[in-house]
């Protein structure tokens, strides 16, 4: 942002001074993510800078903790990650199938309670997730479903649904309902009319729905701690115990390649919208 | 003409009004059911049992179902002298039972909690029933040890009568109801929870108020900058939010502890000396600043969306109109944005409020906030009542600042991103 020519010596100084202060607030969010990558290359078992990290010195990096991450005899980040892709998959796949099809019957102009009913789907984003972790426990628990994978995919549709109802809702706000009917009119049933019609434009709102449904799940801790047993151990469960007992670099690498998997997420997630907003029509 | 006549028919011979309804009845029904299995789900598995945790929070019916004859008998019993013999036979009764089926012990538990000193004596109790002779309980019970004969012994087990209890949220708020049936406060340096709760509504407050205070001028300066300089810049905030919240507890945990990046550089620029590196860890300050940092794009993305909507042109006008930029800024920028404003604390406080993560991870001892309280209990007391009462408490508050929120700006301005 250039200045005008003219501008008072004052609000000069007031406009560096602001830029300064958005530059700090830009590094401070964004800073301490690049911490991690280097440190993950460390070739000693400390979690701060060697002196040969300091000084450039080749020695001072080395794969060791990517390897012990693959290859390590103790570790369970293999049996985690596995865990972790299965339950956020499924309970993506749920969430979103749930969270469509109310979002198809919540923006019908003909429900009735709309605003009660959307209050319900919406709550477990709203409520604190360590309630929603208590309640949920104590559902599974009756049901018998503590320490399965079914339990702790059916608590993350719980947790993801919102998402997918609120990004697909937001979707159809947009859509032409004439279409629809048009099919109709033409002999399509209602749900090879969803199929060929509906679904195909709403595509952007359900995929970004379910990427948040997949990262709510695959990033979910609280509700985890309470359910998981030895057997059900997630990415972020390990993350949590190794962060609570010893830092070992072994977790940067994990976190290096996390970070690499939601810069792909964010990517993907913000074309998304820049195609759903072009479909919608607000970008002019 | 007739009435009949006037009124339009469709094909089938069915007056229009009567087929519109029948019409508008299907469509309701059919979006009803579209949105019913999700409805069902969530009512099974997570509505109810947040009902479920509100009778587990005032359910108190293990003493009384543990002792049915000597409630019984107590009915009519004043509780001013040491009870009549009656009580005493029932008592004899209800506790053989519990020594028969071996749950004597939660009984001396549960009794423990309300008065001190049970433990004891139920046990010597026990010991002491094998060798009673039947009849004259009261004299035989009484012999056992010299507290049976204390009224207050016994008003204490009279006082679990009711099934239902307030205690756990009496508990949560560091009181208690004493032996006069009065609600009195613990002394004041066992007021652990009162201090937890405040603690976290001023972690809350001012974790809110420093994200305002940063998110406010760079969600300004997104929404002004031309696009193509915007979209990087917003990278940088959408890139943390989408990175998991346990990376960048890690990337904290590495960056303030005492041999870390940030004391390191204190030490290069010479702000402190080597051997007195400040603690910036595990306790409150590792929590502000953690935080802040994590909440920070819930504030930005809301204030950004309102931003983004506001006319540079109004700016113009007000220079135009003789107002310092200050002025124009305070008189017409900043009211438009208030909508914003509120979507973004609101997001902000509520998410900190239930914040559990990143205080048990760098906020240590003083630094926890009200949901490891309720963790903690969860998973190492076992005390689920307590956990269910607190938590139903916690869900209150947080309810009442959607109510007032909703009052005074309306839930309908919060956009995700």
């Amino acid at each position: 942002m250039a200045l005008p020519k003219y501008t008072e010596t004052r609000y000069r100084v007031w406009h560096y001074f602001y830029i300064t202060i958005c530059s700090c607030v830009f590094f401070f969010l964004i800073a301490p993510l690049f911490v991690i990558f280097p440190l993950s290359f460390n070739a000693e078992e400390f979690l701060s800078f060697s002196e040969g990290m300091k000084n450039l010195d080749p020695d001072a990096f080395s794969l060791r903790w990517y390897k012990d991450m693959i290859y390590g005899t103790k570790n369970p980040w293999g049996l985690a990650a596995k865990n972790s892709f299965i339950i956020a998959i499924f309970a993506t796949i749920g969430s979103v199938i749930l969270g469509t099809v109310a979002a198809l019957g919540l923006s019908s102009r003909h429900m009735p309670f709309k605003g009660l009913i959307m209050a319900t789907l919406i709550s477990p984003m709203i409520v604190p997730l360590i309630i929603s972790g208590v309640a949920i426990f104590f559902f599974m628990a009756k049901a018998g479903l503590a320490a399965t994978h079914t339990g702790i995919v059916l608590a993350h549709i719980i947790l993801g649904t919102p998402f997918v109802v609120i990004t697909v809702t937001a979707t159809l706000s947009g859509f032409d309902h004439s279409v629809t009917r048009a099919a109709s009119s033409l002999g399509s049933d209602p749900v090879n009319t969803f199929m060929k019609i509906t679904l195909p434009l709403i595509l952007p709102g359900v995929i970004s729905g379910g990427l948040f449904a997949f990262v709510t799940s695959f990033d979910e801790v609280v509700v985890v701690l309470f359910l998981a047993g030895l057997e059900n151990t997630t990415i972020p469960i390990q993350m949590w115990t190794g962060l609570r007992e010893q830092l070992s670099p072994t977790i940067l690498a994990v976190a290096t390649c996390l970070i690499i998997l939601s810069t792909l997420i964010l990517v993907t997630a913000e074309l998304l919208r820049r195609r759903s907003e072009r479909l919608r029509g607000i970008n002019r | 003409m007739s009435a009949e006549t006037k009124q339009i028919l469709t094909t089938d011979g069915i007056p229009l009004e009567v087929s519109l309804k029948k019409a508008e009845r299907k469509n309701k029904i059919k979006a009803f059911l579209l949105v019913a299995p999700l409805l069902l789900f969530l009512l099974i598995t997570y509505i109810f049992p947040i009902g479920d945790m509100l009778m587990r929070s005032v359910d108190d019916k293990m003493v009384t179902q543990m002792l049915p004859k000597t409630f019984k008998s107590m009915e009519t019993w004043d509780g001013k002298e040491l009870p009549p013999e009656e009580v005493f036979e029932a008592f004899y009764l209800d506790y053989k039972k519990l020594i028969e089926d071996k749950t004597f012990g939660k009984l001396s538990t549960q009794l423990n909690y309300t008065k001190n000193g049970f433990k004891s004596i139920l046990k010597k109790l026990q010991r002491k029933m094998k060798k009673f002779e039947e009849g004259n309980y009261k004299e035989q019970i009484t012999a056992v040890h010299p507290r049976w004969e204390n009224v207050e012994y016994w008003r204490a087990i009279k006082r679990r009568a009711p099934a239902y209890t307030s205690a756990k949220y009496l508990k949560g708020m560091d009181m208690y109801v004493d032996e006069e049936g009065k609600i009195v406060s613990v002394e004041e340096d066992r007021r652990v929870h009162r201090i937890l709760w405040l603690r976290t509504l001023e972690v809350a407050f001012f974790v809110t108020l420093l994200c305002f205070l940063m998110a406010y001028p760079i969600a300004h300066l997104l929404a002004t900058l031309p696009m193509k300089y915007s979209n990087l810049l917003m990278i940088c905030v959408l890139l943390p939010f989408w990175t998991s919240l346990l990376v960048r507890t890690a990337s904290w945990m590495i960056l303030l502890q005492q041999q870390g990046v940030v004391n390191d550089f204190f030490v290069m620029t010479g702000l402190v000396p080597d051997d007195a590196r400040p603690e910036m860890m595990y306790n409150k300050t590792g929590t502000y600043v953690a935080m802040t940092q994590i909440l920070l794009p819930f504030m930005v993305l809301p204030l950004y969306s309102v931003m983004k909507t506001i006319s540079p042109s109004l700016m113009r006008a007000g220079k135009s109109l003789g107002g310092t930029p200050f002025i124009a800024f305070w008189k017409v920028y900043f009211p438009l944005t208030i909508p914003g404003i509120g979507a973004g604390c609101l997001l902000v406080f509520i998410l900190a409020i239930g914040y559990y993560i990143t205080p048990a991870l760098v906020g240590g001892a003083s630094g926890t906030l009200i949901s490891n309280q309720i963790a903690f209990h969860m998973k190492s007391t076992l005390d689920w009542s307590f956990a269910s009462a607190m938590g139903l408490m916690l869900l209150a508050g947080v309810l009442a600042i959607y109510w007032v929120y909703n009052k005074l700006v309306g839930v309908d301005n919060i956009k995700l991103g």
